[in-house]
């Protein structure tokens, strides 16, 4: 029995139910949000002795696959706002503001989302133009040109700034903000291919905070320890529900065409052997590195090393891929039946959300950093550990 | 050695300021290196010193201040010798 899994039951089939007007609306999924904060789900990764769920990062990818095998929205939203929670509770621990305030994300099932992208830097969230001006106790912010998912139903969000304003762009600093605490103007719409419900709009992110709301560790360290990996693996995880729901689909097909012609292979049964082998790929990807984010806090070196940022830029490459090579073989698979969006074996909502994965930090740009990383890291050549 | 670890980091570090400003424990990251840039720097090392950094050293904390490179190559060549 898993109790994370039992406890989102209800979330997924609330989820499911909306999906496709959430989709076609490009609305934000209230019902599926406010189940998962009636379940106390928004909690899950907080460690109990603050009121949490305390649950282990595997626990919530699995809900985040549930999730996306029928709202990939939702299940962003859910994976977002944990990739936050877990660097809430990696870097805000033993500060008195941050531990308070995760009590309230508990109490309150408050919604967390992220502002690190900013106009002009694009995925280069390892930099930043604005910066955190310090006046007494308070700090004061404006960000231009950032893409929010939620934003506009964010209880908090956490947000990057260089350390200060004579500080270089690399050497940034995280803040959490409260509702009551920033302004969002809306600079620009999220009328997008997918991933509809999760209202990505652009905003000009502006606010003031008590200083000790800044995270005392580096954004380097926070980026690197726990927000690039847990974002990788979560989304990797969302992926994977999605490229598995358009999968069943195609099953289901493959097996009502077999039992109509019993006396030849069905077409599609081929490529549906194909793809399973592209799900197992997809699976090993996800469930290998969440074993090796488990092993490397155990060992802050290892954390910080190139091998583990490698091995974490490729889980995101790698499911980023498969999804989409899954779901175009699912679409071959059903044919007609899968490319119309009203067949039980429909896969058009699965291609426009997956194919997401590659400009969410895109791929090129992580190709990049990793081939620069293996001028020095170099090629793994075993097998084990 | 440290003189020569300065002249790296202002060729390939991209700091704000100049290295000969800056104290052998002042945090490099602070200043302005990447982690582009902290592979740049390994490279050059690699090349002055004649050294390969094994993949132990590949983390933050290696590139992190003037003292920390140097003692990585201190490292490096007391292994070789041995
Ligand atoms: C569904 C979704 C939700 C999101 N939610 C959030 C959020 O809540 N908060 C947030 O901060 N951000 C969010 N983002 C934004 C995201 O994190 C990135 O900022 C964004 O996807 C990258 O923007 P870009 O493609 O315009 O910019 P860039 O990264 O600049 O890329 C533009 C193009 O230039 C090329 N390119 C750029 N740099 C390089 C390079 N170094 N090497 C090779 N090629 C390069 C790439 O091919 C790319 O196609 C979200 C994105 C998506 C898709």
């Amino acid at each position: 029995m898993n109790a994370p899994l039992d406890r989102g039951a209800n979330v997924v089939a609330t989820a499911a139910r909306h999906a496709d007007d959430v989709d076609r609306k490009g609305r934000f999924p209230v019902e599926a949000v406010q189940a998962l904060k009636d379940a106390r789900l928004l909690a899950l990764l907080i460690p109990v002795e603050f009121g949490g769920g305390g649950a282990a990062l595997a626990d919530v990818a699995e809900l985040c696959t549930s999730l996306g095998q029928q709202c990939a929205s939702t299940a962003m939203i859910f994976a977002m706002h944990q990739i936050k929670v877990a660097s809430l509770v990696a870097h805000g621990r033993g500060a008195a503001w941050h531990e308070s305030f995760m009590r309230r994300v508990c109490d309150e099932q408050l919604l967390l989302g992220s502002a690190t992208t900013e106009g002009g830097v694009g995925g280069n969230l390892r930099n930043s133009i604005c910066a955190f001006e310090r006046d007494g106790d308070i700090f004061r912010i404006a960000k231009e040109g950032a893409l929010i998912s939620y934003g506009a139903y964010s209880d908090a969000i956490l947000v990057t700034a260089r350390r200060a304003a004579d500080a270089p762009p690399s050497d940034q600093q995280m803040a959490v903000l409260e509702k009551s605490q920033f302004r969002l103007e809306r600079t620009g719409s999220w009328d997008a291919l997918g991933m509809r419900g999760t209202c990505s709009e652009g905003f000009t992110f502006s606010g003031q905070a008590p200083t000790e709301q800044i995270f005392a560790h580096d954004f380097a360290e926070i980026a690197s320890q726990s927000m690039l990996a847990t974002a990788h693996l979560l989304w990797s995880a969302v992926w994977f529900g999605v490229a598995s729901d358009a999968l069943a689909r195609a099953q289901g097909f493959v097996r009502k065409d077999a039992r109509r012609h019993p006396d030849g292979p069905a077409p599609g049964a081929l490529r549906l052997a194909e793809a399973t082998n592209k799900l197992q790929l997809m699976r090993v990807n996800i469930v290998e590195g969440l074993k090796r984010f488990a092993k490397a806090q155990k060992n802050e070196d290892d954390l910080n090393s190139m091998s583990f940022a490698v091995a974490m830029n490729n889980v995101k490459i790698g499911s980023s891929q498969l999804s989409i090579e899954i779901i175009n073989h699912a679409l071959l698979i059903a044919g007609i039946a899968g490319y119309k969006n009203d067949t039980p074996y429909s896969v058009g909502r699965h291609m426009r959300d997956a194919l997401s994965a590659q400009v969410m930090i895109s791929n090129d740009r992580i190709f990049t950093n990793l081939s620069n990383l293996l001028l020095a890291q170099r090629i793994d050549q075993r097998l084990g550990d | 050695m440290f003189d020569t670890i300065r002249r790296l980091v202002d060729e390939q570090g991209r700091l704000s300021v100049a290295a000969a400003t800056i104290g052998d424990d002042a945090d490099l990251y602070a200043t302005g290196l990447t982690s582009f840039a902290a592979v740049q720097l390994m490279l050059a090392l690699e090349e002055t010193f004649d050294v390969e950094f094994p993949d132990r050293m590949l983390n933050r904390r290696s590139f992190s201040s003037i003292a920390a490179i140097a003692n990585c190559l201190q490292e490096i060549k007391a292994e070789e010798a041995a």
